[in-house]
């Protein structure tokens, strides 16, 4: 079982966090004004890169908090993990 | 072709079977031909050996990375059915399913298709209610579809625990008689055998790193055995389809997860259908040899590692004993791990792509070995004519743009939830 | 019972004290403490143990351990009763029983030994030529095929016996506790870090056990010993017997299967059977040890032919002789120690054929001993079926690949002890990712390069000697403590071991056959994979390993290939002229040895497979009656019958009386989502359809929800509970969906809104009161609120007291009377539910449970889980009006793709049936002509169905396409699977007060 680094709780088994995807995808700042093709690519399109990915966990039975992870889709490596940029 | 048959394994024994020719040839790759296929798994192969039989195009070779059939065609559960409920899945499947009926004696090769019937467990009333549906769907698309009672089932499968018990107690379940198991490997081996002999090169050992486009229109794939020109290229790599289209600079609306299926030792018969359980996260049928063979969910994060990790195991092992309380002194002998391309609306992808004479079929999700006829036949049907026939056009890349996605179970474009 | 004709008088690790009695095939036996049903079968003289898979051939025992294809046994009765135990790893308990597996009428006669008779026709891959013709005959074919395979029987009772899982870290854990991982336990505890060390025998000591090597100069066990009581006194090891390190997983995660129970016929009161650690280990130590290879000859399965290590551990750990006379068969040194020791135990050793032209030293040694050494011959056939009679051996060529012919002689022994070197035990540094190389001075597969944490030590790398073992286990013990932060972790000094000079071996992947004959050369006994079916497979062009696998079912077996799968790569690469690097290697696969369902399943089955939630009102359902259905994790009670009333009687008494008098039902299970922050509308804005930033305090408001694909995600109610504070409501089955959901938002796409989440459901107990007099009772206990409709008006919100508890008070319905949603702190929910229901008696007020709440709702035409099953959209469902057109909100730029907005999309519409007497069937199909041939059309889909007590008539919901337009047509629903058709009326979907004035009354 894989060994997620949660930026706040340290350490905690895999089976503790709940899987949030490609970290990458951003969602258009006016959705209105996106095209068609750069809406179907936010919602639906992903790189599924074969090798690092930068992904994110969120720490379902911890913290709740949503972090971004670099992980190797081949080996499963944990390459980096670090908290969402806060603005407040 | 040496016609296989219980007068030809006679004929052999008096040889001490030292006669037998190769099943199918490895030849050198061509400089060019009519059509590429990439990825020697059941689809490409069926998709070869349609090429020849239905659209007389014999000009054709298969690419394979590594040996034939050794991914997903090599690492499923070897479930057959056609029980859905939207209708171009139920029209698709049920082609599938119809020429899984006629495959071995159509390829001269037993690929011991085995019409021992799929149920699904109903273990809340919105499942009986779901189930119902589904089946009532498949009936009127004309596809069998039998309610069982909690009764029955006990009848049919003594083993499984019918009893108020369980976390989640069966109330009825839906049967597809038709459905049943296959021997995933001869799939493979048979379309092989089947397409060589209508001339299809099989070149194994070959990977392609890239393709050759111009103006829009796909000329060729860069090997690790050279350049191959090619009029037109079907794709067919289910597990590595963003990995393989992404050479030709295409992105899909695909995510690669990890999915792990078991076995456990080999047991005289105890149970002769395909069990699946929603509720339980678990489907099971006994192999020929014996071994209760079973899955469960996807390992549940982005992964090309064909290998998985425990939890997931110990999911689908939980599933399995809470439904066959007596199986809890079997035990688990080998698991094994496959990549799945899995599409933003659990349906998969068959049909032309942006780029012209470079077509795709991926996006299997969990269920692409019971396609593999069918898919290949309609994916012949679609490189041959450049169009989709009536049976994949819902199938379509551009679908979720157009918002015509199929989304059987109803999760929405979170890859990991179909 | 008969004695033990083939035990010694002395030595071996079993106890003569504690005798035994078990069964084998129904014959009484008797063996002693220590014994393995194999070797209490060898001391009575059995060696006639089982039938091949696929020939019935008569099989015996083969090794002494892990690896055993041969000696599979069903055990016990009952239910209690396990098919395929390895016979080389039962312990001996007293009131065992065993019988021989897949042979019928017994072992000695098998009627599927005909399958031997016509083996001809039946070589690798028969099945996929042949069984074709006729098509419609396969299943009855596969239903023969299915009776002659398999192996054991499956138990078809419960298991009566309990399993457990358990969780670790430590600093270093070891697997394997012979010469080396003692030795790497020792180093690493010493220095203080934490060590589990585990091992899948009964005892520490591994090969040692069945060894009579010396460490200086005494007994090694002796030295086992001490470092076990070393370990054993330190309180930070962990010492597993019976415990198989199994699984290697990411992130240095193992997976270790402990017996803890299976050497007993029944576990000790709360006792486990099976015990599944889950361990993470920062460093590991592989200490697997290595595993003895048969050599590939005519006739090589025969009962008699064992390997020679296992010989040697009968002989020395068992004081057992596993036959009267002896040959050996080898083409590496290590049968000649095993040679020497069958003497010692007082075996006739009749000679020790060896591949090697020159043995060296050990030929010496048992020449003075007076066996005789045959160097540069091999065994190329034995005589004898179920029992052993002869070798018959021959010169080979050089190069092996010949029979030299000419001195052909048969030596007559009952046991033929045969080594063909060593495998080392790579599967768990396999498993790990690392990567395998082929070791050319063993000719077998070693640990190349390293992807996890771990390092192997002693004959799992390759090294056999004991001094090597030993030296190499101090050293990985240390490393591996140094890397996990231990600094000053030390090697141990090395003691003195005899250790002998040894001869390379030769390797010797099949014996090849004599001239003009056809002898069966097995490479996987299991199974029965002969050499010839490895030839066939690469004459049909299946010859990389895997399809050599696939094909010939080489390896998958029970004992999955342990004793034949380098052997098969070896036949394999001679036949195409190859090197074993150059074809790869094969996977190695969890588990190392098979795993209990059981032990992995433990406690969380039946009953427990999920958890179990119950509202805080729950003692007080359970008392009043009623009967429970699961919702999500939620026990809710379904409806509360009264003695002697039917089931239906009872939901239609509950629905009626909401209608007209009142009644209370446990809304707890809703999720309640407490949002807070200075920009809390603004992001219930974008995460509604609808507008929340103009709503009041006080005030409450249906709220709709999509997804980022524009399908209908959820609904509830969300109340401005202060200015910038707001209470949400989730259906029961998205709560944590939901809350998920928010928290995305939150933290991914908009972190810069000042706006947080918590989920409160279980903080609040909710209790809904509705019907006509719902605001009579709740007059009766609430407090400082006027809860008149001028005081509390539809969709309105207070605080106050519910009896004496500060309580939340919403005037929102689901049900469509007048109502209430009070909440109250969860431990005050019992309390406040009784209070309410007391104070309702005087007007008759009933609880009810969701069968009635159901009704109620569909007579309202609301929507959920059927027609929320996210392929709707919000007009689907007739929410157009939902759909904000002044801001963005998720899933709003979806709604513009063609397909979610196209006019035949299936729309929300009630359903009546024309007779108003038929109900419509659950789950139905909408067709309009229902005698049409296959397919039918289909138009829609039945979503929620009942008989509605109040109008007297069934109602349905259902999904239609383009169904708005089609109000007062007259359809049919179908559903096959039970033999229903309904012919059915087009109405809108609200059947019940479409105004909604009682509501607001």
């Amino acid at each position: 079982m894989m060994l997620i680094p949660c930026p706040w709780c340290g350490e905690r088994a895999q089976v503790e966090f709940a899987y949030g995807g490609d970290a990458t995808v951003k969602r258009p700042a006016d959705p209105a004004s996106a095209s068609d093709r750069e809406w179907h690519d936010y919602v639906f399109v992903r790189d599924n890169p074969k090798g690092p990915l930068d992904e994110l966990w969120y720490h379902a039975a911890g913290c709740r908090r949503y972090f971004r992870v670099r992980r190797d889709t081949v080996t499963h490596a944990i390459l980096a993990s670090t908290p969402l940029p806060e603005i407040t | 072709m040496t016609r296989y048959s219980i007068f030809s394994l006679a004929r052999n024994a008096l040889s001490h079977h030292e006669r037998w020719p190769l099943a199918w040839r490895s030849p050198e790759p061509k400089p060019a031909y009519d059509v590429v296929i990439i990825g020697g798994g059941g689809h490409g192969l069926a998709t070869a050996y349609y090429l020849a039989k239905e659209h007389g195009i014999t000009n054709v070779a298969v690419l394979e990375k590594s040996w034939l059939g050794l991914g997903n065609t090599g690492r499923n559960t070897t479930i057959v059915r056609s029980n859905y409920m939207i209708e171009p899945n139920a029209h698709f499947y049920e082609h599938s399913l119809k020429l899984w009926e006629g495959l071995s004696q159509d390829l001269n090769y037993n690929v011991m298709f085995s019409q021992r019937g799929v149920i699904n467990l109903a273990q809340s009333d919105a499942q009986v209610d779901a189930m119902q549906r589904r089946g009532n769907a498949m009936r009127l698309n004309g596809i069998d579809a039998v309610w069982l009672s909690r009764d029955q089932l006990k009848a049919m499968v003594p083993l499984l625990d019918c009893s108020d018990h369980p976390r989640y107690p069966i109330l009825g379940a839906l049967l597809q008689p038709r459905g049943g198991t296959a021997r995933h490997d001869a799939v493979a081996w048979g379309y092989a055998r089947a397409a060589d002999a209508r001339g299809v090169d099989i070149i194994q050992d070959c990977e392609v790193t890239g393709f050759r486009i111009d103006r829009g229109r796909v000329t060729a794939v860069e090997t690790t055995k050279g350049l191959i020109a090619a009029g037109k290229i079907g794709v067919a790599v289910a597990g590595h389809s963003g990995h393989v289209m992404a050479l030709a600079g295409l992105r899909l609306p695909i995510e690669t997860h990890l999915l792990q299926a078991m076995v456990s030792e080999p047991v005289k018969p105890c149970f002769d259908t395909v069990i699946s359980s929603g509720a339980t996260h678990c489907y099971v049928s006994q192999s020929d040899k014996g071994e209760l063979v079973f899955g469960g969910s996807l390992d549940g994060y982005n992964s090309y590692a064909q290998r998985g990790n425990f939890p997931a195991i110990s999911h689908a092992a939980t599933g399995l004993i809470s439904l066959f309380p007596s199986f809890s002194r079997l035990k688990l002998m080998r698991t094994w791990g496959g990549v799945m391309d899995m599409t933003m609306d659990g349906s998969p992808i068959i049909g032309r792509t942006p780029i012209d004479g470079l077509y795709l079929d991926g996006g299997w999700c969990y269920g692409g070995f019971k396609a593999t006829p069918g898919s290949g036949w309609v994916f012949a049907y679609t490189i041959a004519r450049d169009r989709p026939h009536a049976l994949n056009e819902a199938f379509s890349l551009d679908r979720f743009q157009r918002g015509f996605a199929l989304d059987e179970k109803g999760m929405g474009p979170t890859t990991g939830l179909h | 019972m008969a004695g033990q004709p083939f035990r010694g008088d002395e030595g071996g690790l079993i106890d003569r004290e504690r005798p035994i009695a078990f069964t084998f095939n129904g014959e009484r036996l008797q063996g002693y403490a220590g014994d393995t049903l194999a070797s209490a079968l060898l001391a009575n003289g059995i060696r006639l143990v089982g039938r091949s898979f696929k020939y019935h051939r008569p099989r015996g025992i083969v090794s002494a351990g892990a690896e055993e294809p041969n000696a599979l046994v069903q055990l016990a009765v009952g239910a209690r009763t396990e098919p395929n135990a390895r016979a080389t790893q039962v312990e001996l308990f007293e009131g065992l029983e065993a019988e021989s597996q897949n042979c019928w009428p017994g072992v000695g006669f098998d009627v599927g030994a005909l399958n031997g008779v016509f083996s001809s026709l039946f070589p690798a891959g028969f099945y996929y030529k042949t069984f074709m013709w006729p098509a419609s005959l396969w299943m009855t074919y596969e239903h023969w095929i299915r009776k002659m395979a398999g192996l054991g029987r499956a138990p078809v009772q419960p298991d009566p016996d309990r399993y457990e899982h358990r969780f670790a870290h430590c600093d270093v854990l070891v697997a394997g506790g012979g010469p080396a991982g003692l030795a790497a336990a020792l180093a690493a505890a010493r220095s203080g870090a934490r060590v589990i060390l585990a091992d899948e025998g009964a005892d520490f000591g591994g090969a040692l056990r069945g060894l009579r090597a010396t460490i200086e100069g005494r007994p090694a066990m002796n030295w086992v010993r001490a470092a076990v009581a070393e370990l054993a006194a330190m309180p930070d090891v962990v010492l597993l017997r019976r415990a198989t390190v199994a699984g290697y997983y990411d992130h240095n995660s193992f997976v270790v299967s402990e017996r803890p129970a299976e050497h007993m016929a029944v576990p000790a009161p709360f006792q486990a059977r099976g015990r599944l650690w889950s361990v993470r280990a920062k460093e590991a130590v592989l200490a697997t040890g290595a595993i003895e290879r048969p050599l590939v000859f005519g006739n090589n399965d025969r009962p008699g032919v064992m390997l020679a290590s296992a010989a040697q551990a009968y002989a020395n750990r068992f004081a057992v002789r596993p036959g009267s006379r002896a040959v050996v068969f080898t083409n590496n040194d290590s049968a000649y120690e095993a040679a020497l020791d069958l003497a010692r135990a007082g075996v006739s050793v009749a000679a020790v054929i060896d591949a090697r032209e020159d043995p060296g030293p050990a030929a010496r040694r048992v020449r003075e001993a007076g066996i005789e050494s045959i160097p540069g011959h091999a065994v190329i056939n034995v005589q004898g079926g179920r029992k052993l009679k002869a070798a018959e051996v021959m010169a080979i060529n050089g190069d092996g690949t010949a029979c030299a012919g000419g001195d052909w002689r048969a030596i007559p022994c009952d046991l033929l002890a045969v080594s063909g070197g060593w495998n080392p035990a790579v599967h768990l540094f396999s498993q790990s990712r690392g990567k395998l190389r082929f070791d050319d001075r063993i000719a077998a597969l070693v640990p190349g390069e390293s992807f996890q944490r771990e390092r192997s030590a002693g004959a799992a790398r390759g090294t056999f000697t004991l001094r090597g073992c030993l030296a190499e286990g101090f050293r990985a013990g240390a490393v591996a403590a140094r890397a996990a932060g231990f600094d000053k972790a030390g090697e141990p000094p090395v003691p003195d071991c005899d250790t002998q000079a040894e001869t390379p071996l030769r390797p010797l992947w099949v014996v090849p056959l004599p001239k003009h004959t056809r002898l069966k050369r097995f490479v996987d006994l299991q199974n029965d994979v002969t050499a010839e079916d490895v030839a066939l497979a690469l004459r049909e062009g299946y010859d990389n390993v895997e399809h050599l696998k696939r094909y010939t079912t080489l390896g998958m077996g029970t004992d999955q290939g342990r004793t034949s799968n380098v052997s098969g790569l070896g036949i394999l690469a001679g036949l195409r002229g190859k090197s074993i690097p150059s074809l790869g290697t094969t996977t190695f696969r969890p588990p190392y040895t098979a795993i209990p369902f059981g032990t992995i399943a433990g406690r969380e089955i039946g009953h427990h497979f999920a958890p179990t939630r119950r509202s805080a009102m729950h003692a007080w359902h359970e008392q009043a009656g009623a009967s429970f259905i699961p919702a999500g994790l939620w026990f809710r009670p379904q409806v509360y019958r009264r003695p002697g009333e039917g089931m239906m009687d009872a939901i239609y008494r509950e629905t009626k009386s909401v209608r007209t008098t009142v009644g209370m039902i446990d809304v707890s299970t809703l999720g309640k989502i407490d949002i807070q922050g200075r920009d809390a509308a603004l992001f219930l804005d974008r995460v509604y359809t609808n507008n929340f930033r103009k709503l009041p305090v006080g005030k409450a408001r249906y709220g709709l929800m999509l997804r980022e694909d524009g399908m209908v995600f959820d609904d509830g109610t969300t109340t401005r509970i202060g200015e910038s504070r707001y209470l949400m409501t989730t259906t029961t089955a998205r709560a944590g969906e939901v809350m998920r959901h928010l928290e995305y938002c939150l933290q991914v796409l908009w972190p810069e809104l000042d706006a947080y989440a918590v989920s409160v459901t279980e903080e609040w107990a909710a209790i809904a009161l509705a019907g006509p007099a719902s605001r009579s009772v709740l007059e009766r206990v609430v407090g400082g609120v006027d809860v008149s409709n001028e005081g509390l008006p539809y969709m309105g919100y207070r605080e106050g007291t519910v009896a004496e508890v500060p309580a939340r008070i919403f005037r929102i319905s689901f049900s469509g009377e007048l109502a209430y949603e009070i909440n109250v702190p969860a431990d005050y929910g019992a309390a406040v539910w009784e209070a309410i229901h007391t104070a309702g008696r005087s007007f008759d007020i009933i609880p009810y449970g969701t069968e009635a709440l159901s009704i109620l709702r569909i007579e309202k035409g609301h929507v959920v889980s059927g027609e929320l099953n996210g392929r709707t959209t919000a007009d689907d469902l007739g929410f157009s009006a939902f759909l904000s057109k002044e801001k963005d909100f998720i899933g709003k730029r979806s709604l513009a793709r063609e397909g979610l907005w196209r006019p035949d999309r299936k729309q929300l519409v009630g359903l009546i049936p024309v007779d108003k007497k038929t109900r419509v069937p659950r789950g139905a199909q909408i067709v309009e002509d229902p005698d049409r041939e296959t397919p039918v059309p289909m138009l829609g889909e039945i979503t929620s169905q009942c008989y509605s007590p109040n109008l007297g008539h069934p109602i349905a919901l259902g999904i239609v396409a383009g169904g708005r337009a089609l109000h007062g047509r007259t359809l049919h629903a179908l559903s096959p699977v039970t033999g229903e058709r309904v012919p059915v009326t087009v109405t809108p979907n609200v059947f019940i007060d479409p105004k909604g004035e009682r509501l607001r009354g």
